[in-house]
């Protein structure tokens, strides 16, 4: 297009002010996709890459191909390290989502009008603040045999004493339910929430239809929950699988390594004294990345069909 | 409502809820309430075993005054905030622009962008780790409290710009129309049109990012050691294995550690829960 052709108009604006319909998104967008992009998306395929080395993090890295892979499928490296890290991830994963039930529970307890309950829901909420380094430390102590207030309590009932983080047997239960205790109040303010905006109409036709309690609550309430519950589950999986904080706190993955997840198998291969081996944790990490893959995809393709609607 | 409102049942059912609604709250916290006990001792009821009988003398002010004053601690907590306030600003601000691009233009990589800002943001830690530290080595930036702050704004953008371009799509999009056949430029729309209405949303991101950030171990652990850039959640192990077995010490630094988002959150409140039950409602 030459500027003979163009109106009169069009040639008195300068070329940012013809384009800036198309050129403004990007001029916005570049900061942060620069960002995101060094920081993010490209480590994610440099991981990828480095999983087919083995690198001690200074010298020359020697490719291997999939060796990192075989290593961990054959546990020739580390015996009885990537099968117990899977199975507690599956173990997370699993009961990691007891949250969303405990949430609703307290949020129906607490989704009452007295006085003071503005309170209540504040100090229900609470432990989400506080950091997981905190809450490791405060149920390391809360399971300690010689005081912990468990044993306590069960010493009232004639139980106990039990060590929970030093047996084998109990010791990821007890980092569990220690995560799950943020993590419930998590769901239960999404579900506060939630409750909030259910429809009075709907809850009154219900009534009179006769549905109470239970009933109620599964095929009147619930429906109207699902993007509460939508977004407690995506929490949910997605801190299971991050669980990294409380294992390092609380037990440093013992004993004997029975309370590893791959991410503090991963950190402890790459970055603790038992060594610099990078390669192989890289194809560790990639093993996690494929696992929160499968539900990466699941949630952008809730996402993308509500994008649709 | 549901469940039914106290005030149409017995009025007995009313009392019960309240006076079991202070036993369930002393259960929910009683963890944390040990520990804030443990944090008033003095350290002799611990030698003696005295870990849950009445503390033989109230020592808040001698404990709390050793953190404060006798330990790495207030170097820690400074440090958090050097970390967490301009990751707070920065985040904020990319995501601000990012999500007004995504949230107002139409164009053919929107919604890809958007939705690789929306995977970034699910990515486990530990596929970034290495290449992360190494680029914060090569940068020169390890063991500074600028790699940190580097990497947690690349990161919580991807959350961020979520947040925001859902909030941005939610505003009446005439005004931007509007603005449009008056010619005011793109930029001054963002400016001084969307950007007023973007308040709430930028607050209640602000908090939480403190809050999330604050709390961060993992990559304080990968990216910084030592007193001299070390946030104040790694600083704890440090603190904890300088008065190891001083039960008292522990506790009072922990809840020093634990305090700032909690101030944050009450004073915050509102902010906050709406920060973070964005979309739990349709």
């Amino acid at each position: 297009m030459t500027h003979a052709t163009m109106p009169q108009t069009e040639i008195d604006r300068t070329f940012w002010q013809r384009n800036q319909q198309t050129l403004a998104p990007w001029l916005f967008l570049m900061p942060a996709i620069l960002f995101f992009v060094v920081y993010v998306i490209y480590p994610v395929f440099q991981s990828f890459n480095l999983s087919l080395y083995e690198w001690d993090g200074l010298g020359q890295a020697e490719y291997v191909g999939l060796r990192n892979y075989e290593d961990l499928y054959w546990e020739y490296v580390d015996r009885d390290s990537f099968y117990v890290s899977l199975k507690n991830n599956l173990i997370w994963l699993i009961l990691y989502l007891l949250a969303i039930p405990a949430g609703l529970f307290i949020a129906l307890f607490l989704n009452q009008t007295v006085t003071g309950i503005r309170l209540y829901k504040s100090l229900f909420f609470f432990p989400f603040v506080i950091s997981q380094v905190v809450v490791g430390l405060v149920f390391t102590w809360f399971y300690d045999p010689a005081f912990g207030i468990l044993n306590v309590v069960l010493g009232w009932f004639g139980a106990g004493p039990v060590n929970i983080l030093g047996s084998e047997s109990t010791v990821t239960y007890g980092i569990i339910l220690a995560g799950l205790w943020p993590q419930t109040a998590y769901c239960m303010i999404l579900y506060l929430t939630g409750l909030n905006a259910v429809n009075p109409e709907q809850i009154e036709a219900g009534r009179l239809d006769g549905a109470k309690g239970i009933k109620m609550l599964w095929y009147v309430v619930l429906p109207q929950l699902k993007p509460a519950t939508f977004i407690a589950f995506v929490v949910t999986i997605i801190g299971a699988l991050r669980s990294f904080d409380l294992i390092s706190v609380m037990t440093s993955g013992g004993p004997f390594g029975s309370s590893k997840v791959l991410a503090y198998y991963m950190f402890e291969v790459s970055l603790s004294e038992y060594g610099f081996r990078m390669g192989y944790g890289a194809a560790i990490a990639v093993v996690l990345f494929a696992i929160m893959m499968i539900f990466i995809t699941y949630f952008l393709w809730s996402m993308y069909r509500e994008e649709k609607r | 409502m549901f469940p039914t409102p106290l005030d149409k049942r017995p009025p007995s059912a009313r009392v019960t809820y309240q006076a079991f609604l202070p036993l369930a709250l002393i259960a929910w916290l009683l963890p944390l309430l040990a520990v804030a006990i443990f944090s008033i001792k003095p350290g002799a009821d611990f030698t003696n075993a005295n870990y849950w009988g009445v503390p033989s003398s109230f020592n808040f002010i001698e404990n709390y005054g050793q953190v404060f004053f006798n330990s790495d601690m207030p170097r820690y907590l400074l440090n958090s905030f050097l970390i967490t306030v301009p990751t707070v600003v920065g985040a904020v601000a990319l995501s601000a622009m990012a999500g007004f691009a995504l949230g107002v233009y139409k164009f053919k990589a929107n919604i890809w962008l958007f939705f690789m800002f929306v995977a970034g943001n699910f990515v486990p830690f530990q596929i970034l780790m290495v290449p992360v530290r190494d680029l914060t080595l090569d940068l020169g930036l390890y063991n500074t409290k600028t790699g940190l702050v580097l990497f947690h704004v690349a990161f919580q953008t991807g959350f961020c710009t979520l947040f925001m371009r859902n909030f941005i799509k939610a505003l009446p999009y005439e005004l931007i129309e509007a603005a449009r056949v008056e010619g005011i430029s793109e930029i001054r729309i963002f400016w001084y049109v969307v950007l007023p209405l973007m308040k709430p949303a930028l607050a209640a991101l602000a908090v939480l990012i403190f809050t999330f950030i604050w709390n961060d171990y993992f990559w304080a652990v990968v990216l910084t050691q030592g007193p001299d850039s070390q946030p104040v959640t790694a600083g704890i192990t440090a603190f904890n294995s300088e008065f190891r077995a001083m039960y008292h010490m522990m506790s009072a630094g922990s809840i020093v550690a634990a305090l700032p988002p909690v101030a944050m959150f009450f004073l915050m409140q509102k902010h906050f829960i709406a920060g973070l039950t964005l979309g739990a409602v349709k």
